[in-house]
Parts: structure tokens; sequence; C-alpha cells
């Protein structure tokens, strides 16, 4: 990694540069293995890479860095991926 | 070296293109000057090689230029009144990034009404975006400076944006005579620019993120010690080109028979040129005064200011005013003596909206504040008196 002698606002592209962005969220996604059928749209439309591919094709969410968008469940086809609002009354 | 008899505007172009920016962006309408028309015809003639990009608005200028300098490539880029003050967004973020831009401003009347004759205070309410501001006197030192600030404004102690202020009509459209150096010579004192950072897709790195309160502080603050490195580089610059081009305009101050003198005569831009004559014409009369004129106004040359406050009286004329108080370079200077000097400072208030300032005009605002007929900041010649 290169380092700079200006001071200014530069950043390096990491893993969670600006901390642990999933305590932001305020919906949480789900995921139902059993409804789902693989077809990986979620993966492919996570704008922030949360949602991990296995092996297998099946996938796993980062809980970490996710930050409750919805996107992945509104574009299941299969409503394999719900959300549900965090820290919610039992 | 030749010699070129042209419009500040048109010898401004001629700098720009001799220091060989690979972009200047800029958008070609009123109030923007015959500078960029000038510029576009070098790229007719082909002796501007670089990437001229015509833009919808100042807004959009002044972000090209930020996505240009931020790939790491010398940019030029010019504009005048409003179209500085659509600019001033991204004003603040070409200097909060470090980008050396370097840019002409025309200063020109701010409407309404509409006006398109020298006045200062677009650029004065530029101030406090970070840029370097230097205020020129002649077409020879709008040539010198433009080159010079490219030197600055690259500098790895300095990396901020500069803007080189000059008053409209008075010099814009007005034809002198200039020194041009021969394109090896610059081309040997610019070199090539070598940015600290830059985009490049081969190394990436994200600019402009979010950060968090700890970090933004420092870059404010390292801004700040660029700013004050800046009032020891711009002077061995304006030395090193006296050396090379025999030229010199003064550093940060430009000093005219300020030696002996009992008062000193502080203004900016034309009415500093136009100041040597009134200067002339006192002294021959046996009154002991000087010009200071300033060249820089950020960074502030407060040290300066101070040791020529040490023995004289100080008057200022602005064309200027930061309404609801005064001319801005009235306060800045009395804010530079505070606890270490008791000289007098009189105020005065002249040439807004291309009023002609003349020598006979500065001769009586000096005879006034000798006098001491004057209490804070004074309208001089309003309505046509004096």
């Amino acid at each position: 990694m290169k380092k700079y002698e200006v001071v200014t606002s530069i950043s390096y592209p990491k893993k969670g540069a600006m901390g642990k962005t999933g305590s932001w969220r305020v919906f949480r996604p789900i995921f139902d293995k059993a409804k789902c059928v693989k077809c990986l749209r979620c993966w492919i439309f996570c704008p922030e890479g949360t949602i991990k591919r296995k092996k297998d094709d099946s996938i796993e969410i980062d809980y970490d860095y996710c930050k409750g968008c919805g996107i992945c469940a509104n574009v299941c086809k299969v409503k394999a991926i719900t959300m549900e609002r965090e820290a919610k009354k039992k | 070296m030749t010699v070129m008899i042209d419009t500040g505007n048109y010898i401004a172009a001629k700098a720009a293109v001799m220091a060989k920016p690979d972009v200047v962006a800029a958008y070609p309408i009123t109030p923007q000057t015959t500078l960029v028309e000038g510029i576009a015809n070098y790229v007719a003639s082909g002796e501007y090689k670089g990437e001229y990009i015509c833009v919808e608005s100042e807004h959009s200028a002044m972000s090209a230029c930020i996505g240009s300098s931020a790939t790491g490539v010398r940019t030029f880029t010019a504009t005048s009144s409003h179209g500085l003050l659509l600019m001033h967004e991204m004003l603040h973020w070409a200097a909060l990034a470090r980008l050396p831009i370097v840019m002409c401003n025309i200063n020109r009347v701010i409407g309404p009404g509409w006006n398109i004759w020298a006045d200062e205070n677009d650029s004065i309410s530029q101030r406090d975006t970070g840029w370097i501001q230097f205020y020129c006197s002649s077409n020879q030192e709008i040539f010198d400076t433009i080159i010079q600030s490219f030197k600055i404004a690259e500098h790895e102690k300095i990396s901020l944006p500069i803007m080189v202020n000059y008053n409209a009509f008075i010099l814009s459209h007005t034809s002198m005579p200039a020194d041009i150096p021969r394109q090896k010579e610059i081309d040997d004192y610019l070199k090539r620019y070598r940015p600290q950072w830059n985009l490049d897709c081969d190394n990436p790195i994200t600019f402009g993120n979010i950060i968090g309160t700890e970090h933004y502080e420092k870059i404010r603050r390292a801004m700040q010690d660029a700013q004050e490195n800046a009032l020891r580089i711009i002077p061995e610059v304006a030395k090193e080109w006296k050396k090379l081009f025999g030229r010199f305009h003064g550093d940060l101050i430009e000093k005219y028979h300020c030696d002996d003198a009992e008062y000193i005569l502080f203004s900016m831009g034309a009415i500093g040129a136009e100041s040597k004559v009134a200067i002339d014409n006192l002294r021959s009369r046996g009154i002991k005064i000087g010009l200071a004129r300033v060249r820089t106004f950020r960074p502030f040359p407060a040290q300066e200011i101070q040791n020529l406050a040490k023995n004289a009286d100080l008057v200022v004329i602005d064309r200027n005013i930061s309404i609801g108080y005064e001319g801005a370079l009235f306060t800045e200077i009395k804010a530079a003596l505070y606890g270490k000097s008791d000289a007098k400072v009189s105020g005065f208030i002249a040439g807004l909206g291309g009023k002609d300032v003349t020598f006979t005009n500065i001769e009586n605002i000096c005879k006034r504040a000798i006098d001491g007929k004057t209490k804070g900041s004074t309208w001089y010649g309003f309505e046509g008196a004096n």
C-alpha cells in the first residue's frame, strides 16, 4: 500500500474501511434456505457485496456490513429472503 | 524572448498555453472573458496540444478540473464574477482535495445591477475556500504570475489551487507590452507535474471518501500549514524568477518607496499600479509616503505588514466591501496589527462597479488620511463627490 505525504481524504478500498456498517441496519434480511433456488439474483444485486456465494451456489449474508436496504428481498423471485425489523419485540 | 503587445486576457492565454496544461476546462459564455477564447485560438492553430473541454457551466468547469487534476495532470481554467460564484462549492472541493489547479479570475462586478467592470467583491467572497489568491497590476505581472503559480501550486510543500486575479477592462481588455520568454525557457523552469497522489486504475484508491471527525481536522490543519509554507515559498519563487528572467513584481507585497516612509498606502490589483503615480506626485511635494501593493490576499502577509507599520501610519484602499462592516483589506490589516503596533490605519472604499480611481483620486485619499480627516471606513468619491 502506497503512502502519500499530502493530507486529504484518500482511502484504500478494503473490507470495513468505514467500520462495521451493519450497525446502520434497521431491517434485517432473513434467509430461508429451504425456499432458495440458487438463482443468485440477490448475490448479483446486493450493492454492498454482503451476500456471500458459496461453492454450491447457496448464499450467506454478512451481517457485519449488510445495511439492510432490502434489495435482496425485493429481487428474490421465491421470497426466500424476508425483511424483519431489528430488535423487534418478541 | 519576444515582446507581445496585447490585452491582459490574451497575454494570460499565452501564459496558460506555454505552461502546457494537459487539460483546460472552461465555460465559454459571459461572464467568461476573451481569455478562454484566446486559448481556443491556440487549439485551432495547434499551439495548444492538451485537452480543451467546453463545459455547460462554471460549476461543471471546476468539477472537470478537479477530475482532471485528480488523475495527476496539470490543469488550468479561467472565470469571472458570477462564474466564480457558481464554482463556489467546487472551489472548496479543489482545495480540500489539495489539487494544484491554476485559475485566472477576472475581477468583475456582481449583479444586480448588471455591469461588467472592475470590482473585487467576486474573489474576496471566495477568501475562505483555501485557494491561494494573487492580485496582479500589469499584463506582464499576469504572465509571470500564471507561470509562477504552476510552480507554487505544484510545490510538494503547498499542493493547493491558485487563483490569479486581475481587474476587468483596466487590465483584461487593455493592451500593454509584455516580455514573453522562449518556450524552452518555460519548459526548463516548469518541469512536468509530479502528483503526490492520483487516481490510477492500476493502483485504485477512493478519493473524497467519508471520514470520521478525528481525521477531518487534520485535513484543515494541513491546508493551513500549506498556506503558511506558501508565505515562505512565494518569495523564493519570485526571487528565482528575477534571477532567471530579470523581472520582479514584489513577493507577497510589492513595496515602493517604503524605506523612509511616514505613511504607507495599501492597495491591491490595478489601483496598486495607479498608486505609484500618486506616490511620485506626493513625494515631489515633500510628503514621505510609500506604497505597499498586496499581491497575496491568501496567504495573508501579516508579518510584512507588521514590519511596514513599525514607523508609518497606514492608508488602505479597497475595491470591495464586506457589507455590514468595511473593506476586506482594511479589516485584515488592522487584525494583523492588533497588539503589535500603534499605527493609525485609515480605510477607504473606492472604485466599486468599475468606477475610475485615478492618481488624482488616490492623492486626495492620501491627503485626507494624512490630515486626519477620516473616521474608520470612508467612501471616497461617492456620487461623484471629490
